[in-house]
Order: structure tokens, then sequence, then C-alpha cells
């Protein structure tokens, strides 16, 4: 029972809000105050991912876009850091979605280990075309994190869609 | 596509192409980066998105205080009486030191009646605590828990009881941003205390600072003081700044390198002492106040 498309189970249609709800505990987790301790994973970049990934029609650049501004004010970077990050971030999720989800799970995570670095990438060069110091490469690690955390966040984010098994001999599926 | 397949897929009602949106989002954002680092026009956007933000902020904030609080209640009684000694003891010498202070104070105004200068300025401040260290990677700020509702404005000075920390870049309604001298875009006047050579430091991103464009037999050596030299109006003269820690002298080039550490516990959290905003003295020959100048203030290289 893997929720991929190779799987022959049927999810549910995802509710708006447990959407907004997933957004929103990121963006809290986000909030805690780490400072610069490296590996601490981008909650909202990973959400994102996840739901750019898994429905991409709903999640795309426009929410990318409009939390992007909010991290940058809260984690006081410089407005349209996180926003440009996050608009590449979800274009790419939404392009390869098609793709990924056929994938087993840590071949996924290889996939957004990918899309979480070129964000980073993204923003470092955001940000040293104006000058501001290189964080170090310790700072990447927390895509590395955030990788690690994409097999117990795809069963967490996909349970309320999961149906409870039923075996019925009548029905092919 | 919907991959569970309940709707019918929308053919036609999918808005403008992946690629076009993606152009489009780019370029705002672009204009947005641009705008925030060139002309720093942005700030009521900031302003507004933190104050609705503010709630959620301190939400998250709890468990980190909860944990603080956990470890308070479990600190041995006979360290905090240890701790209580030493600062009763501090905080006498402090006042010999205040008491002393004040009269010289005094003693300087009236000698400086006397000879007719500028007054010295007496200093105000406001306690402050360094809540957390900002997330961004990219520079060194820290947030201070007052802000525009206590009265904090960009530009003023943040010192800790040793000497200069950095300087409030932006003040929202109960917090305020503090640029760290040690951010790479911080700069800030000095002068030596030895000889009273006048430069000024700039921090290097990396936790240190360095004092550029000296010459190579520049007079200055290792172990020297740096105290700010009062020059811009934002800080106030005398407070210390830095030590001299290594000074790379190579002929090859024109400029020494010199390296210093800082003297103030900038990379320590706790509390810290916000300096009021500096009225700066009139130029000669040029009577016409510059307000907009000095409220900014900020000594950052643009």
């Amino acid at each position: 029972m893997q929720p991929t498309h190779s799987s022959r189970r049927i999810l549910l249609p995802v509710k708006n809000w447990f959407i907004a709800l997933s957004f929103c505990l990121a963006l809290l987790l986000n909030l805690i105050p780490f400072g610069n301790l490296p590996g601490v994973p981008d909650w909202v970049a990973l959400v994102l991912t996840f739901w750019c990934l898994h429905q991409p029609l709903k999640v795309g650049m426009t929410t990318g876009f409009i939390f992007g501004l909010v991290m940058d004010v809260v984690n006081a970077s410089v407005m349209g850091q996180h926003a440009l990050a996050y608009v590449f971030l979800a274009f790419a999720a939404a392009g390869l979605s098609r793709r990924v989800l056929w994938f087993p799970l840590m071949q996924q995570a290889l996939h957004v280990l990918l899309l979480l670095l070129g964000a980073q990438l993204i923003m470092v060069f955001a940000r040293m075309s104006s000058g501001a110091q290189f964080p170090g490469f310790a700072w990447f690690f927390s895509s590395v994190t955030a990788t690690l955390l994409w097999y117990p966040l795809t069963y967490l984010l996909l349970a309320p869609q999961f149906r409870p098994e039923e075996k019925d001999v009548h029905r092919p599926i | 596509m919907s991959v569970t397949g309940h709707a019918p897929p929308p053919f036609f009602k999918r808005g403008p192409a992946p690629l076009v949106r993606l152009f489009f989002f780019v370029l705002v954002s672009i204009v947005l980066l641009v705008a925030d680092l060139r002309f720093h026009t942005l700030e009521w956007a900031r302003l507004t998105i933190a104050t609705i933000m503010w709630p959620l902020q301190r939400a998250a904030w709890l468990p980190i205080h909860v944990v603080d609080d956990i470890g308070y209640y479990f600190i041995r009684q006979s360290e905090l009486q240890a701790e209580n000694t030493a600062l009763r003891q501090e905080r006498i010498e402090a006042t010999r030191l205040l008491l002393r202070q004040r009269h010289l104070e005094d003693e300087s105004q009236r000698l400086r009646a006397l000879l007719d200068m500028r007054m010295h300025q007496p200093v105000n401040g406001q306690i402050a605590e360094i809540i957390y260290a900002a997330r961004d990677a990219f520079s060194r700020r820290v947030i201070i828990d007052k802000g525009l509702q206590q009265g904090i404005q960009a530009g003023q000075a943040v010192v800790d009881e040793r000497g200069v920390i950095g300087q409030v870049i932006r003040s929202f309604p109960l917090t305020a941003e503090v640029s760290l001298l040690t951010d790479k875009q911080q700069a800030i006047p000095i002068q030596v205390q030895r000889n009273g050579l006048r430069s000024v430091l700039s921090g290097t991103g990396s936790g240190r600072l360095e004092l550029r464009f000296l010459s190579n037999n520049t007079d200055v050596q290792v172990g020297d003081i740096l105290v700010t030299s009062g020059l811009d109006g934002v800080y106030l003269a005398g407070l210390p700044v830095a030590k001299v820690s290594r000074i790379d002298r190579d002929n090859a080039y024109a400029f020494a390198r010199i390296f210093c550490d800082p003297i103030a516990g900038i990379e320590h959290h706790g509390l810290v002492l916000i300096l009021e905003l500096r009225t700066p003295l009139p130029i000669p020959g040029n009577e016409v106040l510059m307000p907009e100048k000095s409220q900014r203030g900020n000594k950052e290289k643009r």
C-alpha cells in the first residue's frame, strides 16, 4: 500500500481546509526561533512541494508566491527572496508531478531533494548578487533533513484521504 | 490532472499557461527584490504582514518559553544565591563608578560651558531583551522585544554592558530588528583609543570585523581598543567597539588587512540597552538642519 500512482489504492478527494491547515502548521513550525542552527528544515517549502506534486491543480505558483512573501517578512530577509524561490519550486514541482508520483517514496524523496536544493540555490543567487554574505555550506543541510522527512510527511498528509479497507469480492478494486 | 478523477477534467478553465504565470511571478519577485534592496520602499508592506503574522509568531515562541521556564524551575537554590551575591557586589561597584561619573559629567558640562563648546548630550536608553536571532542565513540580525509602541525607531544604537552591539534597522509594533556589527553590510565609524586615528570598521559576516583601506604603515597595533568616534551622529563618542586581533601587512598590497574582534557579547543573547537617537550638530555655515538624513541614520553601505 503505497501512496504512489503505481499503488492500487484509490484515494479520497482532498479537502481544501486540510491543505490550508497543513500550510498554517508548516508556517508555525517555521516560526519557531531556531536561529541559525543548520539542518532545520524549511517546512513551508516542503509542504508546498508536497501539494504541488499531489494537487497541482489546487496548489501552485500563486500559493508559493504568497507564502514566500510571508516567509520573507517573518525571516527578516529581503522581500521577494523566498517568493522567487518558492515560485520556481512550485513551477518545477507541478511540472514534475505527473512523473514523480510513479516512483516509490525513496526515489520521490531524491527528486524532492533536488527541488529544494534548487530553491535554496535561487535564494543564494538572489542575495549574493546584492552583496550579502555566503551562508556557508551547512545551510544547504536543511534540504537534506527536509528530504528525510518526505516519507513520514507523505503518510501524514495523505492520511485523511485513505479509505478504510473493505474487502468486497464483487468489486474489482 | 486530478489524481482521483472525481471532477471532470477542467480543460478550459485553467487560466494562463504555467510558463506565463512563472514569468509573471518571477517578474513581480524581482521587482520586489530591487525595490526592497535599492529603494527601501516596501517597509509599509512589511509592517502590515508582520502585524498580521504577530499572533502566529507569538504562538510559535510558546514551546521555547515553556522549555526556558522549566529550565529555570530546576536551577538549584545555591546557584541562585551565588548569582545574587555576585550581582549585588557588581551593583555596588557600578554605583561607585556611576556616582563618580555623574560628578565628572557635571564638571565636564560646566567646563564646556566655560569654553563655549557644544554640550555633550545626556544619554538615555531603554532596556530590551534579545528574543531570538533572525533565521535569515545571509545576514546577522537579532530581534528584540521592544518596538514602535515603546518608541523604538530605525537608526538607534544598541549596546550591552561591554560595548556596541549594532543598530536598530527596522521597527515593528512590538519588536524590532537589530543589525549586528558583524553583518557584512554594517559599518561603524571608530577611532583608535591609543592615538585617535579615525576610520570605519565594517563587518565581515563571519563573526569578525575588519578595518579596511588603511595603508601598510598605519599606526595600528594588535591589542588596540577601537571606540566610536561619534562623527556619524548616530553613535555616541567613546563607546568601546572592538579590539584589534590580527594584522597582515603584505607589501604586495597597498592596504593592511586588520582584523578585530568585537568587545561586546555580540553573539550572546541577553539584555541590551537601546540608546536614544542623537540630534546631530548643525554643520557650520549651513544652519538648515537635515532631519531626513539623520532619521534614517543607517550607516549601511547601499
